[in-house]
């Protein structure tokens, strides 16, 4: 089955570029502030090896001998899609989610915007994926620092990596790391109440124009949440520091921009529709950027949500009002510009002050019948106090992982793990899914044909190597996860845990009129689930 | 106003007949309530009946039969008028998926109409359903969202392809009708 259909790819729909292993090292520095292995490790793995040892030996004469042992890291769509599936299409199967927060669901809970509850419903299935008896979730369990990989699949048969696409594509432009310049995902942690980004405090009050780069579904996501009236926003589940920190914002322009035209713009119908909704909202585009050559015709014409995209924004901009009023909210689209670098306030030292771009051209590009934006060596300024950079998301690997470091994705076939010493060799057990498998692309309803043609994988392979193989003979599972967790002190939030979490945030948010309160401190939340 | 105040009760005393009701989405509550352009007169007195709950014989009126076609062959069930695609599926143990619970926010209800002057017979569909359209998993010319899709008795006899179906079919030489 293929899953790279061209109408699904739009809508997250990234290139790469690798910012070297920064991010990793950040991010397990503010994680798992409580186990660092990293020192100990060889220590660690030592020490396991005995303990695999006993629990494969007890297995060999428990009842549990017949199961097949299977753990998906990361319990994002990917990861619960791939549960749901091993657990029909495998009744000797037993599923254990991991994943490094103590809370599931990946990015329906900390991506998917606030304003959007009825896309998160399916946490609802996967809720139910999480009830099933053979199914078990762990969170605060993160690979790479509380387990190795390469521990993971010798306590499981089956490993199937899902856990995402947790750091971003730089644009590797002078001015980069200047304060008030965000990649987007921090900003959508942020006002998501993700936990590693809940000190994090974009600038909002010392300007009056933000710039958005980028025009897909996150760019315009970021852009309505700085532009929709905060009241509105009171009512989600937006995180009480974003809230409260959008209601003093002075932040009243925003400038959505695009490298190449309205005929590419990389949103869907349905995100565009919804911020061109914003009440009392002033929308500027340019009517000479509606001119639309033959070319862009041709692009249209293969991609019905281009076309249907271009059709909104023409008709967005023949509605204009001609000016601003005073005070008004603006959004402003701006096409064929590409960022060259970014400029130093004067009176803030170290603060962006200004955006430099050069603008382009379209060309054709031989083969893929789509146009790339050329720059003209015409450049232009626009005066700015803060920037999200919305250009994709990237994956991190980990240990022992082959990984295509260009395309940010680990190297795949069908979601089987090439090898990264032979090409034509597969890893033995080892499966991908998701944003980790694809690259940064897709609704959370791709996650689901990805997850099938994971599981179809797998399901081939358990049947081609029958009952002598390596899947026959016993491993210790869960039973082993939990052992080795155990000696290294982790504390594991189970389902259950979780629904103390959920029934707390929901008990918060009904003081204040929202569905939920999200709990925002690591501390706080690993705490409430020792209650 | 009235039209859609028992169009709502209607739907109310469907959802009391589901085994397992799906929850109602926050933004869009259920399709059909939304959807009464679907009730011509004729269909108005059906859901005054189904509301207040009268004779067996009637509701046995009110059925319209539909083929679902997957994978593993077809199912022929009898869907409540007034009752989604998605619902009667879901009822009947089919495996269409609906991860927004109808609330028209996932497009994973995808279904392909398999016949054009069925397909014709559909209302429109809204901008918004076009919009969540525009994703689905392989789009055809007569392809609509399940839970959009609400049983009338005009559409007796509707067969429906899911997508995985449709993939397979793809390889068999099955070729979604155009227009
Ligand atoms: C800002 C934003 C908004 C979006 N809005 C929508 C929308 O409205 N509708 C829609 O359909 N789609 C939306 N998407 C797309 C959708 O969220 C993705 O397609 C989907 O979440 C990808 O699934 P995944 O499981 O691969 O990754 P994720 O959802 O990112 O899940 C990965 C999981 O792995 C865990 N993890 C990471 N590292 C480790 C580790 N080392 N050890 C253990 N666990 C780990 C993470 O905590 C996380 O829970 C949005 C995406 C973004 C970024
Ligand atoms: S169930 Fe989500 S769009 Fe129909």
């Amino acid at each position: 089955m293929l899953i790279n259909t061209t109408n699904l790819n739009i809508s997250y729909d990234y290139p790469f570029h690798f910012n070297g292993g920064l991010a990793l090292f950040f991010r397990q520095k503010t994680l798992n502030p409580k186990s660092d292995f990293h020192s100990s490790k060889a220590l660690c793995q030592r020490s396991s090896m005995a303990i695999f040892g006993a629990m494969i030996a007890r297995a060999y004469s428990s009842a549990a001998t017949r199961s097949l042992r299977v753990c998906v890291v990361g319990s994002g769509p990917a990861g619960f899609y791939t549960a749901e599936k091993m657990l029909k299409a495998h009744e000797e199967a037993e599923v254990d989610i991991i994943d490094r927060l103590p809370t599931p669901f990946g990015l329906v809970r900390s991506g998917v915007a606030p304003d959007h509850p009825e896309t998160k419903i399916v946490i609802n299935q996967f809720s139910r994926v999480a009830h099933n008896e053979r199914c078990s979730f762990f969170g605060n369990v993160s690979l790479g620092s509380s387990i190795s990989l390469s521990e993971l699949r010798q306590i499981y048969h089956v490993v199937v990596l899902a856990y995402g696409a947790e750091s971003d594509r730089v644009l590797g432009i002078p001015g980069e790391d200047l304060s008030g310049v965000h990649s987007a995902r921090e900003f959508v942690w942020w006002y998501n109440g993700h936990p590693d980004f809940n000190q994090f405090s974009p600038d909002l009050k010392n300007t009056d124009t933000a710039i958005v780069l980028g025009q897909g579904n996150v760019a315009l996501d970021v852009a309505r949440i700085l532009l929709r009236p905060p009241a509105e926003l009171a009512t989600t589940d937006i995180a009480s520091h974003a809230l409260a920190a959008l209601r003093e914002s002075s932040i009243r322009k925003v400038y959505l921009v695009g490298r190449r035209g309205p005929a590419q713009a990389a949103c869907t119908a349905k995100e565009l529709r919804e911020i061109l909704a914003i009440k009392h909202l002033y929308v500027n585009i340019k009517q000479a950027d509606l001119q639309i050559t033959s070319a862009d015709e041709e692009e249209m014409k293969s991609n019905r949500i281009r076309r249907r995209v271009f059709d909104l924004l023409s008709k967005a901009s023949s509605s204009n009002q001609t000016r601003p009023s005073s005070g008004q909210r603006e959004l402003h689209f701006t096409f064929f510009r590409k960022p060259d670098k970014f400029l130093e306030s004067n009176d803030k030292s170290g603060h962006v002050a200004c955006v430099n771009f050069e603008k382009t051209a379209l060309k054709g590009s031989a083969g893929s019948g789509n146009q790339i934006a050329a720059g003209t060596g015409e450049y232009e300024d626009l005066k700015c106090g803060l920037v999200l950079k919305s250009i994709g998301y990237k994956s991190i690997p980990v240990d022992g992982l082959p990984f295509d470091h260009s395309k940010g994705v680990v190297p795949n076939i069908g979601g089987r793990v090439l090898s990264s010493r032979d090409v034509d060799q597969l890893e033995d057990g080892l499966y991908v899914c998701g944003w980790l498998k694809r690259g940064p692309t897709g609704i959370i309803a791709t996650n689901l044909y990805d997850a099938e043609e994971t599981v179809g994988s797998i399901s081939e392979d358990l049947k081609k190597r029958g009952p002598t193989s390596k899947f026959a003979s016993p491993k210790p599972g869960r039973e082993g996860l939990l052992q080795l967790l155990e000696n290294r002190n982790i504390q594991v939030v189970t389902f259950s845990d979780w629904e103390k979490i959920d029934s707390e945030e929901r008990r918060h948010g009904s003081l204040s009129g929202k569905p939920r309160e999200k709990l925002t401190n690591w501390k706080y939340l690993l705490e409430l689930t020792t209650k | 106003m009235l039209i859609s105040k028992i169009s709502r009760l209607g739907a109310q005393t469907f959802k009391g007949l589901s085994k397992a009701p799906l929850r109602i989405g926050p933004k869009r509550p259920f399709s059909f309530v939304l959807q009464n352009q679907y009730l011509e007169p004729l269909n108005y007195k059906f859901f005054s009946t189904t509301a207040t709950g009268n004779s067996q014989g009637n509701e046995e009126n009110q059925k319209i039969s539909v083929t679902f076609f997957d994978k593993d062959g077809e199912q022929e069930i009898k869907v409540p008028v007034g009752m989604s695609m998605l619902e009667a599926a879901h009822e009947n143990d089919i495996e269409l998926e609906g991860a927004c619970e109808g609330s028209l926010a996932c497009s994973t209800c995808h279904v392909v109409v398999m016949d054009v002057e069925q397909y014709n017979k559909l209302e429109d569909p809204t901008d918004e359903e076009n919009d969540m359209l525009d994703l689905a998993f392989g789009l055809t010319e007569t392809s609509r969202l399940g839970c959009q899709v609400i049983a009338k008795p005009e559409l007796d006899g509707l067969r429906l392809a899911l997508p995985a179906a449709t993939r397979n079919f793809a390889v068999d030489g099955f070729k979604p009708k155009p227009h």
